[in-house]
């Protein structure tokens, strides 16, 4: 087992969008004041924004979780629900299910998963259709 | 270069030790400790907003008096374009320009006309292939150390070329010896200057090991000379020869109307600036190709040593430029600079990751789980009566070593409230009777 020196965890509520971008701000921070090489902070910090607001726009509401070890970095974001169908249409760039709504808002765009795998050194998706999603974005410091 | 140079500094004798100053700092620069103020050099970005904020004027920005000019044989003015919008009813930039000549200069060139040829080169610059976007003008000094400070990872979307008054120098100099022969040494090249900032990067200059100016005269402080100059010329000389865009850049979003590019964004005032900032580093600009940050409101006619109201000069730049000729630098100018002077970066800008933890991971983890549950056990009114911009702050002075938790005024009183308590409950323990009576009866 990986042992992680700290870890913090935001709940994110579903269709908010009045704090969305909170939680990823926040990670932003802590990390820079931390110390972490600037370049990886800015690679954290924008997968982390993607995952909030995937969780914001698709999801019933989760949570985002920072994990930091002396070697790596883990981002972990769970929901309950609904699940994605088809896994590798979702990772499609340009494809997305955002409700007008969202839409409006300027999201939508379909990119959101493919940013978050190109910030990360091990990018990891887990998701049942009608439970829920699990992704895992992991950046290496060393 | 070690040691730090600031311009902005403190009068100890006028501060009140308020919270004005620690609130409104950017990068949390200043404390109030032992009842004054305290600025922490590794942070200081220079921007000039406690020179602003202070009722008592105990923050003051350094320059040189006008008297130091005399130091050279040969003395050459370089006056901001924000200079320009500092005078009533003036229609004509030559009026300005002669008067400031008659201060004790024996030659002025325009830091606009230095502009024009910034401009040029940057417009070069952003033809290459392979540099980050956007690029960030490197124009505000303030601004430029605000990244360094705050923004360590943007510091690559930094514009590499001089600024307008490090090129203004070169040329002027090279000018005055062209035509009068002196000697390099026997030349003093002084900026009127609206803003610490400038001031900063003359002492410790960025991108480059040492400047081409040699003092900064605030515009404050030679105005009142200036105007009744202007009022009472013996002779008008023809000394201006910047762009109506050169002089555009007194403004916000001047350089970027001088550079003509079509994705841009300008944005003065340093917290809105630090707003964007944030969106650039988050990725939330990926068609922006330029972006211009001012730290002051309205641009360098909105700097703290500037006379007139921001708003007014502002509005006067706007009528001076829209008299003037739009013609821009021509090929042969530009080609006689390029090949003559220095007008890319010739160093590195370093990050000043000032504001983490630690530089041990692990420490700074354990620094900032300390942090945490100190700062969960203040009050959380930001009141700044500690001294520390806020409650977060305090507990990472704590943390540091640099605060104590009775600094905060509440945790005091719920301190000497205890030592009350306990203090009754000890009187309470007293005998009441005389030695030895009580408990024999
Ligand atoms: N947490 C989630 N829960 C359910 N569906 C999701 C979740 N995250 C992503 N998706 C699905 O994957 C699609 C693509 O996501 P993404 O690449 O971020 O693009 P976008 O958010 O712009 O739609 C979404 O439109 C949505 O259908
Ligand atoms: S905006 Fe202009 S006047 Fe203000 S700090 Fe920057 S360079 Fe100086
Ligand atoms: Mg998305």
């Amino acid at each position: 087992m990986k042992r992680y020196i700290m870890e913090h965890t935001y709940s994110i509520e579903a269709g908010n969008y009045a704090v969305a971008g909170e939680a990823s701000s926040s990670i932003k921070g802590l990390l820079k004041k931390l110390g972490i090489d600037g370049g990886i902070v800015r690679r954290m910090a924008i997968a982390a924004y993607e995952a909030e607001m995937n969780l914001v726009i698709h999801s019933v509401g989760g949570s985002l979780t920072i994990k930091i070890a002396p070697d790596e970095l883990l981002l972990i974001s769970e929901d309950g629900g609904p699940g994605i169908a088809d896994i590798d249409l979702a990772m499609e760039e340009g494809y997305s299910t955002a409700p007008e709504e969202a839409r409006e808002m300027g999201f939508g765009a379909g990119m959101g998963l493919s940013n978050m795998k190109r910030c990360a050194d091990e990018f990891n998706i887990h998701s049942d259709a009608g439970i829920g999603t699990k992704l895992q974005i992991k950046i290496y410091l060393k | 270069m070690g040691g730090y140079y600031h311009s902005v500094t403190l009068d100890k004798d006028k501060c009140k030790g308020c919270t004005n100053c620690i609130k409104r700092c950017p990068t949390e620069a200043i404390r109030v400790r032992e009842g004054k103020a305290r600025i922490i050099a590794e942070r200081c970005i220079d921007c000039g907003e406690c020179i602003r904020v202070c009722p008592y004027h105990a923050k003051i920005a350094v320059t040189d008096p006008l008297s130091s000019i005399y130091k050279f044989t040969y003395r050459i003015a370089l006056p901001a374009p924000a200079l320009y919008g500092q005078f009533k009813d003036v229609s004509d930039i030559d009026y300005i320009l002669s008067a400031l000549k008659s201060l004790g200069f024996n030659h002025v060139y325009e830091v606009a006309k230095g502009a024009d040829y910034n401009t040029a080169f940057v417009k070069e610059w952003l033809k290459n292939k392979g540099i980050k976007k956007p690029q960030i003008s490197s124009a505000c000094p303030a601004i430029v150390r605000l990244i360094q400070v705050r923004f360590p990872e943007l510091i690559e979307n930094i514009v590499p070329i001089e600024s307008p008054m490090e090129i203004a120098a070169q040329l002027a100099r090279q000018e005055f010896y062209q035509k009068f022969g002196a000697r390099e040494e026997d030349i003093g090249v002084f900026f009127i200057t609206p803003c610490a900032a400038k001031m900063t990067s003359i002492k410790k200059p960025i991108g480059k090991e040492k400047s081409t100016v040699d003092g900064a005269i605030s515009i404050l402080d030679i105005y009142g000379a200036l105007n009744s100059k202007i009022g009472d010329l013996q002779e008008i000389e023809g000394l201006q020869r910047a762009s109506a865009y050169g002089v555009g850049w007194a403004n916000s979003s001047g350089e970027c109307a001088a550079l003509s590019v079509e994705r841009y964004l300008a944005v003065d005032g340093i917290q809105n600036v630090i707003h964007v900032l944030e969106e650039i580093e988050n990725n939330k600009f990926p068609d922006l190709d330029f972006f211009e940050g001012l730290a002051c409101v309205g641009g360098c006619v909105g700097g703290p040593l500037t006379f007139e109201n921001g708003f007014v000069a502002k509005n006067r730049i706007k009528t001076l430029t829209d008299e003037m000729d739009k013609y821009s630098l021509t090929q042969n100018e530009f080609n006689a600079a390029k090949n003559s002077i220095r007008w890319e970066f010739t160093e590195d800008i370093q990050p000043k990751p000032v504001m983490k933890l630690d530089d041990d991971l692990t420490l700074a983890v354990q620094k900032m789980e300390k942090m945490e549950r100190i700062f969960n056990s203040l009050p959380g009114l930001d009141c700044g009566s500690c001294g520390s911009p806020n409650c977060r702050t305090l507990a990472e002075d704590i943390v540091q070593g640099e605060a104590s938790e009775l600094d905060c005024v509440f945790k005091l009183r719920e301190r000497v409230k205890e030592l009350a308590e306990e203090m009754i409950e000890l009187a309470e323990k007293i005998p009441t009777g005389r030695h030895g009576e009580d408990d024999s009866k």
